[in-house]
């Protein structure tokens, strides 16, 4: 029996598909998001919105709410370690959570490399503006990618941009002659042993959510709708009026996301959704999306 | 040409798709209940059984699977759909569809960390199944008249009840075709004679 393969690894985020995933800080939100069908729920200490708010170095959340959680529900568990923090990393694994996200958005604990991820028997998910970035994530063994966008603000158009983003360089490779991709990785600064699987497959090798300032049902079939296999929802449904409503409404419309009048049944009477910011309004050095190499 | 649903909530759909169509099959993403009457076999994909099951009930699904097993046609549960599938789930009081004369156990082998591959050889199918499972649960008991398709470890990992076929791991992660080829026979199967009357 072989553990930690990458089709085991890969494996796991397949079966997320089509799902949610729920930003949760203690059991009784994750108890909320498994009743709502979310395919799995991040443990973490504050939600972006939060950390945002909070400032300063933001860290591993503290292992009794992961424990918690664990405990609470029996769908997957992630976490979020420090980018490049090994030692983060390797604890969230000796406890038995199911996938580990190399997190922008929390402090990076390294601002030249991140994890290899083909070292650990856990599962990672990173975050990808462009393919450079995806390819170098999948090259380091990321099993699942994301889209940063811009966590915490509840504005879709960052997580529009890299998605849509992504999809057009994979298309653009897809089609490419074949002498042609070595520049092409030169580029992007990517491994150019991936692109060639990119090129070859016609798609990225591993699945890849959408995440980052998802704030209504809608804004989650967009995501669907642009491409991605699944979603993450953040600071969104816990910060709403009503979570649990706020959070079957975006469970089905990431489901039937060309579905519009369902849609629009479910986005009636949700409440004030998170007020959101302008990303122009927040400096360059706040911004998460900019943190990762 | 037999036609085959896969169930479209949520999970690894598209990969069953593919296995379908490999195997020269038409496949069909069922997302609606009425779908399920153009079908001749349907499969219950991996994914996440909780969150399936929401979406069974919200879109009224519960009631027209059930008849479709009950209509004689065959249904393949691949870990997630093998839960949804069984007769019984250990620790809960009530089972989904409850169609399959089996009981089972959800993450029984652990969390992701304990998620392996190993070969397998499966009765009927193949002496040589490089098999991949995921937070996989497992057959604890098959009831009578089911037939035992495959052992790991010393625990059931696939059984034949009539016409429910079920496995704790994933065939459409791999590009091993000869499982779904084996239920896309069990449809052939049954929709021949239907064909000629």
């Amino acid at each position: 029996m072989n553990t930690g393969t990458d089709r085991v690894k890969r494996g796991m985020a397949e079966m997320q598909k089509g799902g949610v995933i729920m930003d949760v800080v203690n059991a009784e939100q994750a108890k909320i998001a498994e009743e709502a069908g979310a395919v799995a729920v991040m443990a973490l200490e504050r939600v972006p919105s939060d950390i945002r708010k909070a400032g300063g170095v933001a860290r591993m959340a503290d292992p009794r709410i992961v424990e918690e959680v664990m405990n609470a529900v029996t769908i997957p568990v992630m976490a979020k370690a420090r980018i490049g923090h090994i030692v983060e990393a390797r604890v969230l694994e000796a406890m038995g959570v199911d996938y580990l996200d190399e997190s922008e958005v929390l402090t990076p604990a390294d601002e030249e490399y991140h994890l290899l991820k083909s070292d650990f028997t856990v599962p990672f998910v990173c975050g990808c503006r462009d393919i450079g970035e995806a390819a170098r994530r999948i090259g380091e063994g990321a099993s699942m990618l994301r889209t940063k966008g811009e966590p915490g603000t509840g504005n879709i158009v960052e997580a529009v941009r890299h998605m849509r983003k992504v999809n057009a360089q994979v298309r653009k490779l897809v089609h490419m002659n074949e002498d042609e991709v070595m520049t092409e990785a030169k580029i992007h600064g990517a491994p150019f042993e991936v692109l060639m699987q990119i090129k070859k497959e016609g798609r990225l090798p591993v699945v890849n959510f959408a995440a980052g300032g998802i704030a209504t049902p809608a804004d989650a079939a967009l995501m669907m709708e642009l491409g991605a296999d699944g979603v993450f929802v953040g600071s969104g449904i816990f910060k709403s009026e009503n979570p649990a409503k706020f959070a079957r409404a975006i469970v089905e419309a990431t489901t039937h996301y060309q579905d519009y009048k369902l849609i629009a049944e479910l986005s009636k009477e949700l409440g004030e959704p998170m007020r959101g910011l302008e990303i122009a309004g927040i400096a360059a050095a706040d911004r998460m999306q900019e943190r990762g190499w | 040409m037999a036609k085959i649903g896969v169930l479209g909530l949520q999970g690894a759909v598209r990969e069953h798709v593919r296995s379908i169509e490999a195997n020269g099959a038409e496949a069909v993403v069922v997302k609606r209940p009425e779908q399920l009457d153009e079908l001749d076999g349907l499969i219950l994909p991996g994914g996440e059984s909780t969150a399936m099951r929401r979406l069974i009930d919200r879109y009224g699904f519960m009631e027209p699977l059930r008849a479709f097993g009950k209509s004689g046609r065959p249904m393949f549960g691949t870990c997630a759909g093998l839960i949804l599938l069984a007769g019984e789930v250990i620790g809960y009081k009530e089972p989904h569809l409850g169609l399959m004369n089996i009981t089972v156990e959800r993450n029984s082998f652990g969390r992701q960390k304990e998620s392996f591959e190993a070969n397998l050889s499966i009765n009927g199918v193949a002496d040589d199944y490089n098999a991949v499972f995921i937070r996989a649960p497992h057959i604890v008991s098959a009831g009578e008249g089911t037939e035992v398709l495959a052992e790991c470890d010393g625990r059931i990992v696939a059984a034949r009840d009539r016409h429910y076929l079920g496995c704790s791991f994933h065939p459409e992660l791999t590009d091993d075709h000869r499982i779904t080829a084996y239920f896309i026979g069990m449809a052939e199967q049954v929709k021949a004679p239907l064909a000629h009357s």
